[in-house]
């Protein structure tokens, strides 16, 4: 899965593949049925769980009903500090911006902080379009960059690597970029650990250029948040003489006493620890210390279009912390680059469709990415009701109606190839409206069970590829009842 | 009491017996149980599809046959969850598109009314022992919709500890999905079965004779792979294990 997410086929292609996999499907469910485990001790160390998660609920809920007045409050704290503000309305503007940075710096490279909002936008590849090599140093992030693959995880992007094949990786390519990896590397964690860090020292020690995403921004002091686990990001953040943030405009929160909650509930949902080892904090430019020039780059791209929504808008609470893929039945099988994006899970299966629309085949399949077996919306720290947002897109997809799209109301048409099963909805709510309707057709399938099939032709083949349809009875309950009205006439 | 048994489309068509247990246990626990022919389907598998314009007649359906009775009772966690959760929210989708407040109106009385088959015995007839005889090893997987949607929690754990004979298996991952999830076994036929299998593989561990659930579509699913899959286990509803006495034991 090398490339771009661009032309990716429908969900259930992309699935069917990874569940054949036999190595993805290993790697994942030993990783994620380790941390769900761990995930579930952290939080139930909390007496007040619930009353943090309701309190995260409501503080984005809140930021996000006036996210105007916040983000006009957020740029001028960002100034009075020092930085300087940009605003970009898509993926495009965004990139431009970033490359005029770092053009206007002199430099040729860039060491970055793992960002889901630049691999969102594909920062990457627009730099190098523009001949700046951008360098990850996320240990995971490292290991996707140098596979010329795809994260396939919010938290752990390299989740469906194992460490032979990460070996390989590190061996055959770090050469490519840097400083080789030893000869004699073998796979264990503290020698792949030490690969990466001799690696990534270079390219700290040498970077003009940081750009990094932010966890959260505070809109009351101007304050950025990175919360992390290996000191790479810190690095970033605090070497190079010009810092470059991109951030999603969702992230903002209102207050410094805000970050309270969410800097309890981040870690414990999605390392499953107490408190994450590294919390960066950066407030414009400091005389003698840090970066001389910072810039933030405030990203839409999609994001107002989902505020519009009002059922889809609580997609924008997310903080990103990963607990809904790792409980996730779907996301265990199919793995993340089915989800044909950088927000892959049921998170993803909700937030890119929002983001990008439901115009390409991908975006159309991932509301039905799920069985709504509610897990996802159980473990959600910001009690993102991930099945009632699905269940929401379903009918935007199939039905079409009212939308948002780059600032304009739309009406959505119904996406193609939903014709049969629409008429088949159809008839079955008619059938459903006449009793007498339904009672006959039962009737007829029970006087012709003789001849029904355990497997199925046609569409049906889904499902009988793997099951044996029920036996059809004799006399459906309801026949039963009339004739015997419950067993007090007899008959039982 | 008078309480109307909403069976399911899927259960009135395919599982006829679930119902018969369902009469069975309640005459049994002195309940009055009528059955209004009119009942048809809750909707629920329109509503989930997307199509949630073709759910709203059905609810009004439901709310016109169900409206006068005492309390409903369905042997199904997933359309108990429907009516207890989602007609409330079909109601104020409505409102908010400007088509009244009609549809929340008929929907009020009937929603709080309706009970899980679980929640009904233990919450309203408050009774865990039912008399039940069930001589077999059985593991029970919840559901779903049962378990996150209604919150049944260890209701039917409890009703089944009473039961006597029954030797109650402890089921690994007992809280995972099975792969159903109504058109989902359709859409993404390939994650559904490899879930239908690992929920198989781990009920065969248990060494339970039995896998019992509260909801026929997932057993459905369970069953057609265990079927499949050559396994020696059967699915059961629980209705029917509850049913089942000494005098006229279920198999
Ligand atoms: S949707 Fe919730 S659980 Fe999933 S990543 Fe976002 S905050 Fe975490």
């Amino acid at each position: 899965m090398s490339g771009t997410f661009v032309g990716m086929p429908a969900f259930p292609e992309a699935a069917r593949e990874a569940v054949r996999n036999p190595t993805l499907r290993g790697n994942l469910r030993h990783a994620t049925h380790t941390i769900r485990a761990k995930r579930a001790r952290a939080v139930g160390e909390l007496a007040d769980w619930a009353e943090l998660r309701e309190a995260g609920r409501r503080i984005k809920d809140h930021t996000l009903r006036h996210l105007d007045r916040y983000l006009e409050q957020l740029e001028e704290s960002v100034t009075a500090a020092g930085g300087t503000v940009h605003w970009a309305a898509d993926a495009a503007e965004a990139n431009r911006i970033v490359t005029e940075l770092v053009r206007a710096t002199g430099e040729s490279e860039v060491v970055k902080v793992k960002s889901m909002a630049t691999q969102e936008i594909e920062l990457n590849e627009a730099l190098a379009a523009a001949g700046i090599r951008a360098y990850e140093t996320d240990l995971a992030e490292l290991i996707v960059q140098l596979g010329k693959d795809r994260p396939s995880h919010i938290l752990v992007p390299a989740i469906h690597r194992n460490r032979g094949e990460i070996r390989d990786i590190f061996a055959h390519e770090m050469g490519e970029w840097g400083r080789p990896a030893p000869e004699d590397l073998t796979d264990t964690p503290a020698d792949l650990a030490e690969a990466a860090r001799l690696h990534l020292r270079e390219k700290f020690l040498r970077a003009k250029v940081g750009i990094s995403g932010a966890n959260f921004m505070v809109a009351e002091t101007g304050t950025l948040v990175v919360v992390e686990s290996e000191g790479n990001g810190r690095m970033c953040l605090t070497l190079p003489e010009t810092l470059i943030s991109v951030v999603g405009i969702e992230k903002t929160v209102p207050t410094w006493r805000d970050l309270e909650v969410f800097l309890q509930t981040l870690p414990r949902s999605s390392t499953a620890e107490r408190m994450n080892p590294y919390t960066s904090m950066w407030t414009g430019t400091t005389d003698e210390d840090g970066p001389r020039a910072f810039h933030l780059v405030l990203l839409d791209n999609g994001r107002t279009d989902t505020l519009a929504d009002t059922v889809g808008r609580q997609a924008l609470r997310c903080i990103r912390c990963s607990a809904c893929l790792n409980v996730c039945p779907v996301y265990e099988r199919a793995g993340g680059h089915a989800y044909g994006s950088v927000y892959p899970g049921p998170i993803g299966a909700i937030l890119s469709p929002q983001l990008r629309g439901t115009g390409s085949e991908i975006d159309a399949s991932l509301p039905y990415a799920s069985s709504l077996c509610g897990a996802c919306y159980e473990v959600c720290p910001v009690a993102i009701d991930i099945p009632e947002v699905l269940v929401h897109l379903r009918e935007r997809v199939v039905e079409g109606g009212p939308a948002v799209r780059r600032g304009n109301k739309v009406l959505l048409k119904p996406a193609k190839g939903h014709a049969a099963e629409r008429a088949a909805m159809r008839a079955a709510r008619w059938a459903f409206a006449h009793p007498g309707a339904l009672r006959a057709g039962q009737r007829l399938a029970s006087r012709t069970r003789r001849l029904h099939p355990r497997t199925l032709p046609g569409p049906g083949r889904a499902w009988s590829g793997a099951r044996d349809l029920p036996a059809v009875p004799p006399e459906p309950f309801r026949d039963w009842w009339q004739r015997t009205r419950g067993g007090k006439d007899g008959d039982r | 009491m008078r309480v109307a048994l909403f069976l399911t489309c899927v259960n009135d068509t395919l599982y006829p017996d679930t119902g018969r247990a369902v009469v069975k246990l309640l005459t049994r626990l002195g309940v009055d149980v009528d059955f209004p022919m009119d009942q048809t389907c809750c909707g629920q598998a329109h509503y989930n599809t997307g199509y949630r314009h073709e759910a709203e007649p059905l609810a009004w359906h439901f709310s016109d046959v169900f409206r006068d009775y005492e309390a409903i009772v369905t042997p199904s966690g997933s359309c108990g969850a429907m009516v207890r959760e989602l007609y409330p929210r079909l109601g104020e989708r409505a409102r908010a598109e400007g088509r009244g407040d009609g549809l929340a109106r008929a929907l009020a009385p009937v929603v709080p009314k309706t009970y899980e088959l679980t929640e009904f015995l233990v919450d309203v007839l408050g009774v865990t022992d039912v008399g039940a005889y069930y001589p077999h090893r059985v593991t029970y997987h919840p559901t779903c919709h049962g378990l996150r949607g209604l919150g049944l929690g260890d209701r039917p754990r409890r009703l089944l500890e009473a039961v006597k004979g029954l030797e109650l298996a402890e089921l690994p991952g007992a809280a995972e999905c099975c792969g159903f999830g109504g058109t989902f076994a359709v859409k993404n036929a390939a994650v559904s079965a490899a879930m239908g299998v690992d929920k198989v593989r781990d009920a065969e561990s248990t060494g339970a004779e039995v896998l019992c659930a509260a909801d026929n579509s997932c057993l459905m699913h369970i069953g057609g792979t265990m079927s499949r899959l050559g396994s020696g286990m059967r699915p059961v509803h629980l209705a029917e294990i509850l049913a089942s006495t000494e005098e006229e034991p279920a198999l």
